[in-house]
Formats: C-alpha cells, sequence, structure tokens
C-alpha cells in the first residue's frame, strides 16, 4: 500500500535527520515554561482562595489550568509545525526525488496522504507528551476528564489543519526555508486576525472572528464540541489537501 | 514493448519535442542518441509517466502512459539523469522502500533487495547512507532502485555521466547484461557508448527523430558508399591515378608522405566490393603493399552527419 510507504519513510526521515529531535526538544521546552508558569500561578490563586471562599467559588482545575495549557499547546504548536512541513515537498522538489517518487506506482493522493499522516503522527507524539502535565494536575486534584478529552480533540484538529497549510506551503516551494517562513506567517496571520474584530466591525467582524485560529480552539477547552468549530478545521485541512493535489498535478505538467 | 507516436510536448511557447515517434521491441536495448538539449529527457519524462505530452501518444508494455499510467508505472523502472535518492537513507531502507512501494510482495521483499544489490553490487555498502557514497555507487543504488520490481522496462537518463571510466564500464556490462529479460531505453550524449551497448539508435536532434534503426542500417543510410584504406610504397603520381582507373572506384584520396609509403583513401560503392581488384592492381605493377582494409562507419560520423545535416536544413 503506496501510503503505508511513504509514511514509513517520511518517518525514517524524521529520526534519520535532527528534525525530529530539534521539534522535540524545543516543543517540550516551551510547554514545560508554559505549564509552570500556569501552575504556579493556580497554586497562588488557591493559597488566596482558601483565605476567601468566595473567591474559592470561582476557581476550577477546568478553566485555570486546561483551557490556558490548550491555548499556549496552540501557540507553541504554530512554531514548531512549519519545522515539521517545510521539508515534506520542498526537499523533494530541490533534491529532485519527486522526479522518482511521482514515477512510482501510487496516485499523487496516497503520497500526500503519507506525507501528511507522518507528519500528524508527530504532532500526535507531542501532544501525547503533554498528557505528562494533566497527570501532574490530577496527582494533586480532581481533573475534570470530558473538556480534558474534547481539549486533546480540538488541538488535533488544530494541529491537522497547520500541517494541512503548511504541506500546500510546501508544495509550492523548492526552498525549506520559503515554506517554512511562508507557513508561519500565513498560520500567524490566522491566528490574530481576530485580535482585530473589534476595529473593523460590520460584516468583516463576523467574518474576521470566524477566521480567528484560537476562537475556534476554546470551546474544546470548556468540554464544547461545536460543529461549526469542528467544521472549521476540517474545511481548512480538506481544502489545503485539496490545493496540495493541484499543486501536484501543475508540477507533473510543467516538469 | 514500447511505442511512441507523434510525441509532443510544449512548456509554453518552447516546443521541447514536436512528432517524435519509435518502436522498440521486447528485449531490446536501444540508444537515445542526441547533443545537449535536443529532447531526450523529456521524452523520457513522458515515458515514465513523470509529466503529460502535450500531444501525441506513448505506450508502454501495452499500457498508454496517460491513461494508464498506474499500469504503466508497475512495469518500469526509472533511472533519472541526476540519480536523485534519499542521502537520509541507508541503501538497504531505500531499496526496501522503493520495493514497497512498487508493490513487490512483502514476502518477496528481502530477497528481491538482496538480489538487486548482489546484481549491482552494493551489498557491501549496505547499511551506510546514500549521501555518504561516492558517486559510483549512488549509480549503481539508482539501478538497483529501477530493478528492484523486475520491471518490463528500464528508462535510464544518462546512466554512465559523471563517471570515471572504470565505473562507466562496469555500468555499460552491467546494463548489456540486462537486456533480453528487461527491454531498456538508455539515453546519452557519448557516441561509443551507444555502439558499445545498444543494438539499436534513435537519434534526437532539436526536439525531431532525426534518424533511427540499427547502427549498420544507418551506416548504409548516411554512407552509401565504403572506404578502403592503402598503404602502398611506390611513386604517388603513378599510384594515385592507377588507382582510380580500377573500375567500381569513385575517388581517391592520398594522405601521408610524398615519398616512400604513402596511404590512400579510396572510396567504391557499397556493394561493390574493389578490395580484390586493387590488390591485383599493385601485385601486377610491383608496388609494395602494406595494408589494406576497409574503414568502418563509425556512429560518431554518422551523428555528425545526421546533426549537420539538420542545421544547415538540408534534412538527413
Amino acid at each position: 500500500m503506496g501510503v503505508w510507504a511513504i509514511f514509513k519513510k517520511e518517518m525514517r526521515l524524521y529520526f534519520t535527520s535532527p528534525v525530529a529531535y530539534v521539534v522535540f526538544t524545543f516543543f517540550l521546552l516551551g510547554m514545560g515554561g508554559f505549564f509552570y508558569n500556569i501552575f504556579a500561578f493556580y497554586d497562588q490563586m488557591s493559597r488566596q482562595a482558601a483565605m476567601n471562599p468566595a473567591f474559592a467559588r470561582d476557581l476550577n482545575v477546568t478553566d485555570a489550568i486546561l483551557r490556558p495549557l490548550f491555548s499556549n499547546t496552540g501557540v507553541i504548536l504554530l512554531f514548531v509545525v512549519p519545522m515539521v512541513t517545510m521539508r515534506l515537498f520542498a526537499e523533494e522538489k530541490r533534491s529532485g526525488t519527486i522526479e522518482l517518487l511521482l514515477t512510482f506506482p501510487v496516485r499523487d493522493g496516497e503520497v500526500m496522504l503519507g506525507k501528511f499522516a507522518a507528519a500528524m503522527a508527530l504532532v500526535l507524539v507531542l501532544l501525547g507528551f503533554t498528557a505528562l502535565y494533566p497527570a501532574i494536575v490530577a496527582y494533586f486534584t480532581r481533573v475534570e476528564w470530558g473538556p480534558l478529552l474534547s481539549g486533546y480533540l480540538g488541538l488535533m484538529l488544530l494541529g491537522g489543519a497547520f500541517l494541512a497549510v503548511g504541506l500546500l506551503i510546501s508544495s509550492l516551494t523548492e526552498n525549506q526555508i520559503i515554506a517554512s517562513v511562508v507557513t508561519f506567517f500565513t498560520l500567524l496571520v490566522f491566528w490574530i486576525i481576530g485580535w482585530f474584530a473589534d476595529s473593523v466591525g460590520g460584516n468583516w467582524r463576523v467574518l474576521f472572528q470566524y477566521l480567528s485560529i484560537p476562537e475556534h480552539l476554546d470551546s474544546f477547552g470548556k468540554g464544547v464540541i461545536d460543529t461549526k468549530d469542528v467544521v472549521y478545521y476540517l474545511t481548512a485541512i480538506v481544502l489545503s489537501l485539496f490545493l496540495t493535489l493541484r499543486a501536484l498535478e501543475s508540477k507533473r505538467w510543467r516538469g | 514493448m514500447i511505442q511512441v507516436d507523434r510525441l509532443t510536448k510544449q512548456y509554453g511557447p518552447v516546443t521541447a519535442i514536436r512528432d517524435v515517434s519509435f518502436n522498440v521491441e521486447k528485449g531490446g536495448i536501444v540508444g537515445f542518441l542526441g547533443p545537449n538539449g535536443a529532447g531526450k529527457t523529456t521524452t523520457m519524462r513522458i515515458l515514465s509517466c513523470f509529466m503529460p505530452a502535450t500531444g501525441g501518444s506513448a505506450r508502454v508494455a501495452g499500457y498508454d502512459v496517460f491513461s494508464q499510467s498506474l499500469e504503466v508505472r508497475k512495469r518500469i523502472g526509472y533511472l533519472p539523469e541526476n540519480i536523485p535518492l534519499y542521502g537520509e537513507l541507508s541503501v538497504s531502507a531505500y531499496l526496501d522502500f522503493v520495493a514497497e512501494i512498487k508493490g513487490v510482495d512483502r514476502s518477496e521483499r528481502k530477497r528481491r533487495v538482496a538480489d538487486v544489490m548482489d546484481r549491482c553490487d552494493v551489498t557491501d555498502v549496505q547499511h551506510r547512507l546514500i549521501g555518504k557514497l561516492s558517486k559510483g555507487y549512488r549509480q549503481r543504488v539508482g539501478l538497483a532502485q529501477a530493478l528492484v520490481n523486475d520491471p518490463d522496462v528500464l528508462i535510464l537518463d544518462e546512466p554512465t555521466i559523471g563517471l570515471d571510466p572504470v565505473q562507466v564500464a562496469e555500468i555499460r556490462a552491467l546494463i548489456k547484461s540486462l537486456s533480453g529479460q528487461h527491454t531498456v531505453i538508455l539515453s546519452t550524449h557519448i557516441l561509443p557508448e551507444v555502439s558499445m551497448v545498444c543494438e539499436g539508435v534513435i537519434i534526437i536532434n532539436r526536439g525531431r527523430i532525426a534518424a533511427q534503426g540499427s547502427l549498420d542500417r544507418l551506416a548504409e543510410e548516411f554512407f552509401p558508399t565504403s572506404r578502403i584504406q592503402l598503404q602502398i610504397v611506390g611513386p604517388v603520381e603513378v599510384v594515385g591515378p592507377a588507382l582510380r582507373q580500377v573500375p567500381g572506384v569513385l575517388r581517391v584520396e592520398h594522405e601521408g608522405p610524398a615519398d616512400g609509403a604513402g596511404i590512400y583513401l579510396v572510396e567504391s560503392m557499397r556493394d561493390r566490393d574493389v578490395r580484390d581488384s586493387l590488390a591485383q592492381l599493385v601485385a601486377e605493377r610491383r608496388w609494395g603493399l602494406l595494408e589494406l582494409h576497409q574503414l568502418g562507419m563509425s556512429l560518431e560520423e554518422v551523428f555528425l552527419r545526421v546533426v549537420a545535416g539538420e542545421e544547415f536544413g538540408g534534412g538527413a
């Protein structure tokens, strides 16, 4: 099966080159820092709440730890995903290996899905590492499983959308640096576009809010799986993958 | 095995190849010869299903390269010109990947990979990263990946470029050993390579087929006369005219020293052997005959004549 062969090859390349290790290192350093901050702040709040029962009523683990943690994971993925996807097609084009790859008896779609699946697997491993943080919290206090699971679902969808955009951009250039920079800024634009929603008013405001990435992540962290948010991420994934296929096809015609 | 019919490829306004047609029989080994930029790589990329043509059709192993591309790709082994391989993979890991993606059965894969590594003589470097290998080894790994699915058709784009003479000889011997069980089409701009390795030649120039056929047939077509070289000890002013008098001789050229043993080039019609008459003449006149032999037509001469004929718009 072509997808599986490509998947294994990409995984092997991630781990024989330094890419996976660099990504793991920076992701975990960043996450560790954020988690420490959030956890220490929660600790401080708890001490204050001990003296003020009214304040304590509004303090809970999901809102004070999990939701900020998910949001921060999203921010770090914004930095990490371009590193994961930049190589996927750009390097094949630069080194010419794409010429052989596209003459093997597999469909372009299988090549693309194999690459996407490998990148997704790497991101899932990253998200797997972060399970340590809720585990630490659960050691000290009770964690709500519903919001935790839906939060991870949201992060997977967000990761998938980021990767699909990265894959598309990688298929448009031969230069890994350009692929990673353009991916980063594209994702950044969609990350901060919601900040401008209030200054533009009217229909633009609705549009900007809808396009904003964090806007759709937050409700997952509250334990709400809203169709609107799921559709948002799935649309980004499907649209990007579709355009990637078109880019590959165009590459064939132009040679 | 390969049928190409009026194949045309345009990149925007630039026409890379135009109305290219040829056939390659099963088990044959054909050289695709042309100067740089003639359209060799474009043709090979179309045959290997990397890019579609803008006009005409091509069938490889009985399947159309455009509409039945996956069927064609299962049955070919392709080696692009710059041997693009994954430098971060080891030789055996890479060949295993290619075998899997080309649909070699899981149970057979190990054996096939070991087999092609053995045939291409890369077994002793199988655990090294491809990026660390010398050009000669990379070339052989490239051939191994083309062979790993035991393809009906091998498409090799400039397989000996950039190798040292010993490696070139090795690769040529390897390719030659592949004919018979595989149909091979290889491109090159090195003329002796074709006469050493191939049975048939297709000469392409400026995107068009300039000539094709077996080497002998091309020689006949482009050199209707045969040439005989003699070395005769005798007075130049007598020997030359006397040779020209021999029936069947069209032209005599004198090369070499004016006195003593002069070298003469005699041209005659190809279908008429004048060697016996020439020898008799020399014997009658009691000159000294040091050498007499027929000159073969080198592919180089055929090629130059074909390509030069095109350049001057005369057609071949």
